[in-house]
């Protein structure tokens, strides 16, 4: 579905990625962990371009996204992208939030646009709030809006970029429970998250990165039971 | 009773300075000539402010080249002096009509302040914004559109407010030009009543009251778009 291959991402001097090769799967889970500055959030926005890969090439169901001839827009219609900090749009009601995209985009009409975003707050558990303002609304709440507000496109994928980071903890299990339920849907899914209880729960395959590569890769059984690299074993003995 | 002389005198130079021979009708026409640059200079700056703003935020170095030079040299000249190239170099062979020089010139003028009030206020915006909106598949332009600049446009609203007023103060200098402006109303008056204190008190008092007008006015404004701020 997303095939990555000699990715490498330089800010300046500082390689962040280095020739990085990965495909990720239909209906796959992947779950990315390792330690700040490993790379991890960097790979994920490259992955619909927010980031610009400066060398290697990204593809999308066999087109190469970082081509200048590729309508980037079209390519991230079809992928979904959850932020750390939300970026609730705060001008707009919710009920706007979710359906700015799929109207402008000419994807559905109003009408059909504000169906679709009831019925997918209903299933977060936050239809009142359609009318509210995104600062009316905890951190959880928004962060459960925002990946709404991604699946109003109907993506193929889904990216998350730290989701739960940002939250206070007690707020963190509200979110983590739509992303399961959306993994039991079978979507698609790219997860970069310290969420540990996460990976090994709906993880179908854990990567860890660090210092630009991705290190080790397994099942999240194997991953956590028997991790093979010494850097894998010092970061989990730290974390777990 | 030093006091109630005062009050006594004070009371006749206004009389003489605003009611007698029906003089109120030279502030009048002068708040007009005032009233009627600003806006037309408001006009073309709230515009062409946006159009610099947008070519020096730019990918593009033939755009913002222009436009960074363009504010540089206009925020480095006295606005007398633009007004003065304004009316005897550049438009001395284009119009002879003063008004349309005065707003042209103050126009131009304000532009590129406006410009750099613009651009606070977008870069103001969290950069996320653009990036949720871009990741969504919309265009550059439309999240620009949709997102971006209703936020930018809450962000630059006071110091907008405040270009506004400073605006309308900066018109007193159109004497330069010979027109007569409510600050140009003070010699008329003066030359009538040989008395400086009444005019300039009732001008004064007609420039502050312009200017609260617009601050309230945009101060209304600001609530109303602040509404989604309200927890």
């Amino acid at each position: 579905m997303i095939d990555v291959k000699n990715l490498s991402k330089s800010f300046g001097h500082i390689h962040v990625l280095k020739n990085i090769n990965e495909h990720i799967y239909p209906g796959e889970k992947v779950v990315i962990i390792g330690p700040s500055g490993s790379g991890k959030s960097t790979f994920l926005r490259c992955l619909n371009l927010l980031e610009t890969p400066t060398e290697g090439t990204i593809s999308f169901e066999g087109t190469v996204i970082n081509d200048p001839k590729t309508d980037i827009n079209a390519i991230r219609r079809q992928m979904g992208m959850v932020f750390q900090h939300f970026n609730l749009f705060p001008n707009m009601t919710i009920r706007k939030n979710i359906t700015l995209a799929p109207v402008q985009t000419k994807r559905m009409g109003q009408e059909e646009a504000d169906e679709t975003a009831l019925k997918l707050l209903e299933r977060v558990g936050l239809k009142d709030k359609a009318e509210a303002y995104p600062n009316q609304l905890s951190g959880g709440q928004k962060q459960r809006i925002a990946i709404v507000r991604a699946l109003a496109m109907k993506p193929k994928v889904m990216l998350f970029d730290e989701p739960t980071s940002a939250l206070d903890p007690e707020m963190v299990g509200e979110v983590l429970d739509v992303m399961k339920e959306l993994a039991n849907e079978g979507m698609t899914m790219v997860v970069v998250t310290h969420e540990m209880g996460f990976a090994r729960e709906v993880a179908s395959r854990v990567l860890f990165m660090d210092g630009g590569n991705i290190l080790e890769q397994n099942t999240p059984q194997e991953f956590f039971a028997n991790p093979k690299e010494a850097r894998t074993i010092e970061f989990l003995s730290k974390v777990l | 009773m030093d006091i109630l002389n005062w009050f006594a005198d004070f009371g006749d130079k206004l009389y003489q300075a605003f009611l007698f021979e029906d003089r109120w009708k030279l502030y009048l026409d002068g708040m007009g000539v005032t009233l009627g640059i600003t806006l037309g200079a408001i006009l073309i700056s709230t515009v062409l402010g946006m159009v610099l703003c947008l070519m020096k935020l730019s990918k593009h170095a033939v755009l913002r080249g222009p436009a960074k030079a363009y504010i540089d040299i206009i925020r480095g000249i006295p606005v007398v002096v633009q007004l003065l190239i304004m009316y005897n170099v550049i438009l001395l062979d284009v119009t002879d009509n003063k008004m349309v020089v005065a707003i042209i010139a103050f126009g131009l003028n304000s532009s590129a302040y406006m410009a750099e009030i613009y651009r606070s206020g977008i870069n103001a915006v969290e950069k996320g914004q653009m990036e949720a909106g871009r990741s969504l598949g919309l265009t550059q332009a439309q999240t620009m559109w949709h997102i971006i600049f209703p936020q930018a446009l809450k962000n630059c609203l006071p110091t907008y407010t405040s270009e506004f007023i400073v605006l309308v103060k900066e018109t007193a200098v159109v004497g330069y030009i010979a027109l007569v402006d409510l600050t140009k109303v003070y010699s008329s008056v003066q030359s009538m009543t040989y008395d400086a204190f009444g005019p300039l008190f009732i001008i004064a008092v007609a420039y502050f009251c312009i200017t609260k007008v617009l601050a309230v006015i945009f101060a209304a404004m600001e609530r109303r778009l602040c509404a989604s701020d309200r927890r």
